[in-house]
């Protein structure tokens, strides 16, 4: 009898100390469209770091992509994110503001504004470059068509508009009405607005349309390796660009309901390490990390780049002035 | 001297209740919702947001490309349920299957394949670009993906009225002296006009709400290719939610006003005098 009660308490201690240290996880990182393949190297990466500290536990992570505001309306409206991963600050903002679920000071979380990787506007022109298009100045010449998404619904088509507006202040001084006068020559040269940056892509490479396409540079990258497509396109690098910053939160009080509080911050955390960058790198974004961006140095050509907060005063300014109803963009199209 | 009938089956309010629940969770309460989020503007916002020069052009587009598509689905429509009731051919049975995939189709699949048929360097579009027209990123092209997908609406709605109506009656006619036009106009046409005016209307009201099939064909240009949908799509994208609501609810009271009149134009012709 004592024998037997013996193993009884050994088996339910056993059972009790091995629940208390391997965890079952399940994050759900919320991103935009391009990142797909950058996350599922990540996550494998990922998952095997985290092992090796923790070895009793499973891990398993899921992602969703869409369109940068879609996917941030998503977690506002009650999707169960553990992270986010997002093209705009402005959308984690959002969610900050209205679904309440991330703090308001979340870019101080994590180094760099939480942008742990960065990306840039180029031009994407079919193989050869017929039209000769080499900077900003030449898409508004006759004949040029212009493939961009929509700013009003594309993440990544508001980082091509300041791009595009950036070499209108630059090339004029400084010079808000000419800036304006330029962004508006380069929206009659451009025949359909997508509503996101695949669409545009769709258009450009199935359907034909355009002389060039306005692109993030990993997604131009990712154009000329798939279905042969260095046979069919060129990149061609501006003389002058934006510094795309998509950043990264963790959705603190999803978090914490769902007890992943810690791994869902270590997960944000290990993309800035060595082994993230390198992926982020591989993956045609460009990384943060010196030594990683050394390495791939040739990848990545160097140009001028502004960005968003020194030159556009933020996300919080810019929004509102350029995208809102009645800003910039829409004094375009409406008769004032 | 009233006196209460009692109806054959009994259950009246069972059933009655049944589809007030119903009715209430799937159509009452999703609309309410959005009627007392846009309340949360003043009439004078509101007027502004549903005034504003885009969303007037939207309107105008939306109505208009569903319009021209619901009268092609009507005449081409019942043509075709013509054909399929009055005639016996090989292959019949194929077609008649075939009319409904534009309802089992993703609508965005039938945009794309549109898209890629009808621009200008596309298979059919490389012609029309020949002649100078322009079919994809312009109304035609709205107007063509409302015609694919609301083609089964006319067909389905006039195909089993004139299978009701028997081939005696229209030789009767011919035998009376009625020139074939007559036979279509005092027989055919009263006959079968109640049941093509509620295909007509469906195939309306489908095509101004549609978004996903159009999306890609339009080319999505302020004031000139944006439709209605696309306007909501695009406030929800600012965060605008109170935006989007009034727009829904505009398209929502237009919508309906439109379907009640088809509805009393049925009636009037249902029932002369």
């Amino acid at each position: 009898m004592s024998i037997r009660r013996y193993a009884l308490a050994a088996l339910a201690s056993a059972v009790f100390a091995g629940s208390a240290v391997a965890k079952d996880f399940t994050l759900l990182n919320v991103s935009y469209d391009p990142t797909r393949e950058l996350y599922q190297d990540y996550n494998a990466e990922f998952i095997n770091y985290w092992k090796k500290s923790h070895p009793g536990d499973t891990v398993k992570i899921n992602q969703s992509h869409g369109g940068s505001g879609k996917q941030g309306r998503s977690v506002i409206d009650g999707s169960p994110a553990d992270v986010v991963t997002l093209a705009l600050a402005g959308d984690i903002d959002e969610i900050a503001k209205l679904g309440k679920t991330i703090p308001a000071d979340w870019q101080t979380k994590l180094p760099d504004a939480s942008t742990p990787y960065t990306s840039t506007i180029v031009f994407l022109v079919r193989k050869g470059n017929p039209k000769g298009i080499h900077d900003w100045a030449d898409l508004i010449k006759d004949g040029v068509s212009v493939i961009t998404p929509n700013p009003k619904t594309s993440g990544g088509a508001r980082w091509n508009f300041l791009a595009a507006y950036g070499y209108g202040l630059k090339s004029n001084g400084g010079d808000e009405a000419k800036a304006k006068e330029y962004i508006g020559k380069l929206f009659k040269h451009v025949p359909v607005l997508d509503t996101g940056a695949r669409g545009s892509t769709i258009t450009f490479v199935n359907n034909g349309q355009g002389d060039v396409l306005l692109a993030w540079e990993n997604e131009a990258f990712l154009a000329l390796k798939e279905n042969g497509g260095a046979d069919k396109f060129d990149i061609v690098v501006p003389s002058l660009s934006i510094l795309a910053e998509p950043p990264v939160a963790v959705v603190e009080k999803n978090a914490e309901k769902h007890g992943t509080a810690e791994i869902a911050t270590e997960y944000l955390k290990h993309l800035y390490s060595k082994e993230g960058q390198e992926i982020a790198a591989k993956n045609f974004y460009r990384p943060r990390d010196t030594e990683v961006a050394a390495k791939y140095e040739k990848q990545f050509p160097k140009l001028n780049l502004l960005t968003i907060d020194k030159d556009f005063g933020g996300w919080k300014s810019a929004q509102p002035k350029f995208f809102d109803d009645g800003g910039v963009f829409d004094q375009i199209y409406i008769p004032q | 001297m009233s006196r209460r009938i009692s109806p054959v089956i009994p259950g009246f309010g069972l059933t009655l209740g049944y589809t007030l629940v119903y009715l209430s969770l799937i159509v009452l309460i999703p609309l309410a919702v959005m009627f007392i989020h846009a309340s949360q503007l003043s009439a004078v916002q509101f007027w502004n947001i549903v005034t504003a020069p885009r969303v007037l052009a939207a309107l105008k587009l939306s109505f208009g490309t569903a319009f021209c598509a619901a009268i092609i689905n009507g005449i081409i429509g019942t043509l075709l349920a013509w054909v399929l009731v009055r005639y016996t051919f090989p292959g019949r049975k194929i077609i008649d299957a075939m009319i409904d995939l534009p309802f089992a189709l993703p609508t965005a699949v039938a945009g794309i394949a549109l898209t890629a048929l009808y621009a200008p360097n596309g298979f059919i579009g490389q012609f029309a670009a020949d002649l100078g027209i322009k079919i994809a990123y312009t109304p035609f092209g709205i107007t063509l993906a409302l015609t694919f997908v609301t083609l089964p609406f006319v067909v389905r709605t006039v195909q089993p009225v004139l299978a009701d109506i028997p081939r005696e009656v229209e030789e009767a006619a011919a035998c009376l002296g009625a020139k074939p036009l007559q036979v279509f106009r005092y027989i055919l046409a009263p006959a079968l006009l109640p049941a093509w005016l509620t295909g007509f209307a469906l195939a309306f009201a489908r095509g101004v709400g549609e978004y996903g099939s159009v999306i890609f064909i339009a080319g999505n240009m302020p004031m000139k290719t944006e439709i209605l949908p696309l306007l909501i799509m695009v406030k929800l994208d600012q965060y605008d939610y109170t935006g989007a609501t009034a727009i829904g609810v505009m398209m929502l009271l237009v919508s309906f006003v439109l379907l009640l009149l088809i509805n009393l134009l049925q009636r009037r012709i249902e029932t002369p005098n």
